[in-house]
């Protein structure tokens, strides 16, 4: 339970949010040629990073909109909050 | 040479004042170099060590725990035990679990209060009692004992429920497994822990894994906080850190590691002489032999390893026991708690050989690993010794997310997962 900042609306508790998982992982673009084992890798294998990670959330009890965080999985500590479509900050 | 606990070596050790009780098991340092090394001293762990050595004669083999064994969820969860799974693959490798709980104590001579008090599941709406008369013919056909009840055959075995038709969920109907019940958690991994240092298993705490060494496609060994250990297999069995250990070795697995919580009350006298379930409301209910209501609750969505999850959760969890037994409104709450579960896509295990020779995974038990800690043992020892799994947990592979025969139990199991 941490609050969270989104960058639409401000500071709000983690309540109002849904977490997405890992983010920056990219829709295939020739989805019929990807064999067995790279769906596999794309939809099913995840990072599950103890530590810093990127990932998605919605302000699902908000604005709706969705946005992207990097927080340490260890202790819940948020270390940036940027918008869709931005460059995540170099770690 | 181990001795035996009796009433004969209680008497025995009465007499000394029960200061000169045998250690159940030693405190040794890692040898340079074993058959194979077991990465988690939980209950499956320690049971697979156990299995090792007594089904398959290696001997020659150690637990690294990184804190103290029976640290983690072993002695954080509810301590449900019952194998009503839908789907074949499931039921087979639950209900191999519940028969070998059946005559654990005897096996281990150590009592670890296996108590078949019967488990019942709640039917809260039409699709439930679907699902669950659907999920009671499954069980029956797989061998699996189960009978659906009606609202008044709920009331009559569990009366402190409010079966009243206008609560907001009402209890339609429920499924109840006569086998199934709980087991003292903390025993099973001392039960476990002393049978296999008895067989000569190395049992080693506050041993971290650092790294996976790994020549080519096989692995050579571990480097620890102790050490670097030698070994051609090591099996991991590792619960909500299985990723960290995989990236170790440069391993995805499909794994999310999230906190999953649970709550006791303050001890009373007996009230609930049964567990009682309900997915859609999400709620389980259990009494320990002290007392306690041990109190079951959800998990949290994002991605955690805190070992803490968030209040609503419990709150939503303790608004729904209140509604189905009123008679809990003046309990007081004494301990909260979280432990890191790791849950797969489907919500079924991962029992596994991986890419990697002499590299096998045994994770991905979610929020329901408990019940399964003596099959799972059994099964994964089995894997590791032929280097071929069971049948029993065929299913279960690694492969199954590229070949898409995924065992989906979300949400089919008696609980939402």
């Amino acid at each position: 339970m941490f609050l969270i900042n989104c960058p639409y609306c401000g500071e709000r508790d983690q309540q109002e949010f849904k977490a997405g998982g890992e983010a920056h992982i990219e829709r295939p673009k020739q989805p019929t040629e990807l064999s067995d084992d790279e769906w596999a890798e794309y939809l099913f294998m995840r990072k599950n990073i103890k530590g810093i990670q990127f990932e998605r959330w919605n302000h699902s009890h908000g604005c709706r909109k969705w946005f992207n965080m990097v927080r340490d999985t260890s202790n819940d500590e948020i270390k940036a909050i940027y918008k869709m479509g931005e460059k995540p900050p170099a770690q | 040479m181990r001795n035996k606990y009796s009433v004969f070596s209680l008497i025995k050790n009465a007499l000394s004042y029960h200061e000169n009780w045998q250690r159940a098991w030693k405190d040794p340092a890692p040898k340079k170099e074993y058959d194979a090394v077991i990465v988690g001293g939980g209950g499956h762990g320690l049971a697979t060590a156990y299995y090792l050595a007594k089904k398959h004669n290696m001997n020659n083999i150690a637990v690294v725990e990184k804190g103290w064994i029976g640290g983690g969820n072993t002695g954080r969860n509810t301590t449900i035990i019952r194998s009503n799974y839908l789907w074949d693959a499931s039921a087979g490798l639950y209900d191999h679990a519940l028969k070998i709980w059946e005559g654990l104590s005897q096996e281990l001579n150590y009592n670890v209060m296996f108590s078949q008090r019967g488990v019942m599941n709640l039917a809260h709406n039409l699709q439930d009692v679907r699902d669950l008369k659907r999920r009671t013919h499954a069980n029956r056909l797989n061998g699996i004992d189960a009978v659906y009840l009606s609202t008044e055959e709920v009331k009559k075995f569990c009366p402190i429920i409010n079966t009243s038709p206008d609560i907001r969920y009402p209890v339609l109907g429920g499924t109840l497994q006569r086998r199934a019940g709980t087991a003292r958690h903390d025993a099973v991994a001392w039960g476990y822990a002393r049978g296999a240092d008895a067989m000569g298993v190395d049992i080693i705490q506050n041993c971290e894994v650092k790294g996976i060494k790994r020549n080519g496609d096989s692995v050579e060994g571990i480097e620890t906080t102790k050490g670097f250990i030698k070994t051609k297999k090591i099996g991991v069995v590792a619960a909500g850190h299985s990723s960290v250990i995989a990236n170790m070795a440069g391993l995805r697995l499909p794994l999310e590691s999230k906190p999953l919580q649970a709550l006791v009350s303050e001890p009373v006298k007996p009230i609930i002489d049964t567990v009682v379930m309900s997915n859609a409301v999400h709620a389980y209910v259990s009494q320990s032999d002290k007392g306690e209501l041990v109190i079951g609750a959800g998990t949290d969505d994002y991605v955690s390893y805190t070992q803490k999850g968030s209040h609503q959760i419990v709150e939503g969890t303790l608004n729904a026991i209140l509604e189905l037994y009123p008679i809990f409104s003046r309990m007081r709450m004494l301990r909260q708690w979280g432990g890191i579960v790791d849950i797969c896509p489907d919500a079924s295990p991962i029992l596994s050989k991986t890419s990697i020779k002499g590299l096998y995974f045994n994770c991905g038990w979610g929020t329901g690993g408990f019940k399964a800690t003596p099959g799972s043992g059994d099964l994964f020892a089995h894997t590791i010794a032929n280097d071929e799994p069971h049948k029993l947990n065929a299913a279960f592979n690694l492969n199954r997310f590229v070949s898409g025969d995924l065992v989906d139990e979300h949400g089919a199991a008696a609980v939402a997962h």
